[in-house]
């Protein structure tokens, strides 16, 4: 989910891949003398992405002179997916990598392109680690912030309407009359950026989790379907409800994720499904809207059991092809990453937008308000489960297209289900699962 | 003597260069062929034979395991290959027809008698000089639903634009009229080459027994400019059945996959790591531009010799 964060214009993308293929080259060509070391880090190319890498690197050749860490960038998306399996299997890889966790980490083949970390194992939030393990070995240190697929709605709004914070969708549709008569648009959707139409489904996911525990793993084997199995399928269902009432902004079809942010900070919208990761955005452009943004998760069909949704930071790995002195430098690195200096200097590089995966690490009092809403249902017991795809290698690629067309009233919610479970099938084949 | 001479080493030239020469003798010796050929087999017989292995392979670049036809039936059986099909045909006709009407239309009028004419002509070939990314980044944001240009106009008329790229019913036809904006300067060019060709003693003898205008058109400009209709439409055919760069640029295939055409289902595919089932689909692709351009090729050929 993450990797799509930023939908890249073609030509930007086009650029970037040309120049992510020539940095290969740089990273290979000082070694000379001393015991010096060099390593080459390869990151996405997002601006917070970008600050932390730097942030890391310095501080750590701070505390290690001997060591320099070369930041080095690609684009984010597919264009970026298909670099790091380019690179990996031709053993072009830099000395170190960032990439996401969860399924996109399996598709990487780890027990044969990444070499294993085990020395910080103990240190890892134990959602984290299993989003970066395979045959049980720990392969990544986590790199950012847990982050939560929910709704960021207008505490203004929600205030001035007298509105209550709601716990089942009935509650929320409710909400979401009001919300319509009062003149202020209920739900954003911002269909221009195609990624962001997926969290009415994706975000739902520890409602599907508390009605039908399990689920994840009867998935896995294609024992449930999203379009025969009640809970999953409400996902599709609410998609497209609020777009039959008339719930959502009328630009929905063009807009774009920093419009959708922009409406919701200015209280033109009142709610915003997205990752709670874009709230760094909305606080730089809109600055002083810090307390004005809150967070609740998406709501199901029972108020005792509904729960956030949360995605596990990405990773820093380190492919087998980094051997010699390189490997014991950058498990130094990796080890660096993953202790509280790691943590201190990522808060240091970017705000925080949510909890550390390292055990200790805490984020800083100043956080705004919905970072503490989402602390509080992560501190609650049962609270909140991870997402699908850390639960799960299953993952269709066509996703979004299909929830824009659920959410824009161009197919309806079960044949968009049913749709949704044909996509799954290739990628369960192309991984060779069992059962498919 | 001399001429004799002459005589048969014209008969033997002949005859080399003509096709029932059956082994006559190459001027060049066989190692002079070498480097074309380790180039050609490099760089196009290679890669051909083995994407035809990959296309029967599961393939993740890691690794690859040989699955026979399997790739061909999920390709086939794909819901967005149904329209993703019907989506290429209609853009490619529109995109073809549209382009023969607005061609030959703006031929005659860019060969009639009109000041500026040279530079009007330079005009209508602008557009295909420009990158075609450019080209769908701008329209895109002219065709914006609540800020672009081409609806604010609207607007002001009091007409209520539609969506063009955001409205399912639209987008094609939306990216398939900038397609053909893009491409028409091309077929104009080719039809003021035929309309320029034709002898003037055609019009001179059709002023002497009095034809129309409209008659003039029918009857010598229509016929006689088919060897340049049949090159149009055999262009922007091929151009339409394999275009995907401007519907990329505009749509990404959607909203959904209403936009979506063979091409770009392909490419969304290579996107997602299926690389054995998109290498399948270019192979489906190659057979189907083929199994179309091939006889049409053929057929407008035939008819252009009759003429």
């Amino acid at each position: 989910m993450k990797r799509r964060t930023i939908a890249i214009s073609v030509l930007a993308a086009t650029a970037m891949a040309l120049g992510a293929c020539s940095a290969g080259s740089l990273g290979s060509s000082d070694d000379e003398g001393g015991g010096k070391v060099t390593l080459s880090f390869l990151t996405d190319n997002q601006p917070e992405t970008v600050k932390i890498a730097e942030g890391l690197a310095k501080d750590f050749t701070a505390k290690n002179p001997d060591i320099t860490i070369k930041v080095e960038t690609r684009p984010q998306g597919t264009e970026g997916d298909n670099i790091v399996k380019t690179r990996l299997s031709t053993g072009d890889m830099t000395d170190v990598f960032q990439y996401n966790t969860g399924s996109l980490f399996q598709a990487l083949a780890p027990a044969k392109n990444l070499t294993a970390v085990d020395g910080f194992t103990d240190r890892l939030d134990e959602n984290f680690a299993k989003t970066v393990t395979a045959d049980s070995k720990v392969y990544g240190a986590p790199f950012g912030n847990f982050m939560a697929g929910a709704i960021l709605y207008n505490k203004d709004v929600y205030a001035k309407l007298g509105l209550q914070v709601p716990k089942t969708w009935d509650d929320f549709m409710a909400n979401n009359a009001k919300i319509k008569a009062s003149g202020v648009d209920p739900v954003i959707q911002t269909y221009g950026e195609t990624w962001t139409s997926q969290l009415f489904i994706l975000g739902d996911y520890h409602n599907v989790e508390a009605a039908e525990p399990g689920w994840a793993d009867k998935y896995t084997k294609n024992q449930a379907k999203y379009a025969t199995s009640p809970a999953a399928l409400a996902g599709f269902q609410h998609l497209q409800q609020v777009h039959d009432e008339g719930y959502i902004n009328k630009d929905f079809a063009s807009a774009k994720l920093t419009d959708g942010l922009n409406k919701l900070a200015k209280g033109e919208g009142a709610q915003y499904p997205i990752l709670s990761a874009m709230l760094s955005q909305l606080i730089a452009d809109n600055p002083g809207t810090e307390n004005k943004i809150g967070l609740f998760a998406i709501p199901g069909s029972d108020a005792a059991k509904n729960g956030l949704t949360v995605w596990s930071p990405s990773a820093v790995y380190m492919p087998s092809s980094t051997t010699g002195d390189k490997a014991e430098a950058a498990k130094k690195f990796l080890d660096f990453v993953a202790s509280a200096d790691g943590c201190a200097s990522q808060a240091a590089a970017s705000q925080p937008t949510g909890p550390f995966a390292v055990k200790g690490c805490k984020v800083p009092d100043t956080v705004p308000q919905a970072v503490k809403d989402m602390q509080a249902y992560i501190d609650q017991q049962g609270g909140s489960s991870l997402a699908l795809e850390f639960l799960s290698p299953v993952k269709g690629p066509a996703l979004e297209q299909i929830c824009v067309e659920v959410g824009s009233g161009i197919r309806k919610a079960d044949a968009g289900a049913k749709l949704y479970d044909e996509d799954v099938k290739k990628q369960a084949q192309q991984l060779g699962l069992e059962g498919w | 003597m001399t001429t004799l001479i002459e005589k048969s080493s014209a008969r033997s030239r002949s005859r080399a260069a003509g096709p029932a020469g059956k082994r006559a003798k190459s001027p060049y010796p066989h190692w002079f062929y070498l480097p074309a050929a380790v180039v050609y087999a490099v760089l196009f017989i290679v890669p051909t034979v083995t994407s035809f292995y990959f296309s029967m392979t599961r393939w993740t670049l890691f690794d690859s395991k040989f699955i026979g036809f399997d790739n061909y039936v999920t390709f086939f059986q794909e819901p967005a290959l149904v329209s993703g099909l019907t989506h290429t045909i209609v853009y490619a006709v529109v995109t073809s027809g549209l382009k023969v009407v607005l061609g030959l239309l703006l031929a005659i009028l860019l060969t009639s008698q009109i000041i500026g004419r040279g530079y009007l002509r330079s005009v209508v070939f602008f557009p295909v000089l420009v990158s075609t990314i450019g080209v769908g980044l701008t329209f895109t944001i002219l065709m914006d639903p609540e800020q672009g240009l081409i609806n604010e106009s609207l607007a002001l008329i009091g007409i209520d634009g539609p969506g063009w790229l955001t409205d399912p019913s639209y987008a094609l036809l939306s990216v398939a009229l900038v397609d053909v904006w893009k491409g028409v300067g091309l077929a104009t060019l080719i039809y003021i080459a035929g309309i320029v060709s034709i002898p003037q003693e055609y019009f001179e003898a059709a002023r002497v027994d009095g034809a129309s205008s409209w008659q003039n058109f029918w009857r010598i400009i229509l016929p006689l400019a088919r060897p340049a209709t049949f090159t149009v439409i055999l262009l922007s055919l091929i151009g339409g059945l394999r275009s995907f760069d401007l519907i990329w640029a505009m749509t990404r295939g959607g909203p959904g996959f209403t936009s979506d055409v063979i091409a770009s289902v392909i490419y969304k595919q290579y996107q997602a790591g299926f690389y054995g089932l998109s290498t399948a689909g270019n192979v489906v692709l190659f057979l189907l531009v083929t199994a179309i351009i091939f006889p049409l090729s053929r057929y407008l050929n035939k008819k252009e010799v009759d003429l």
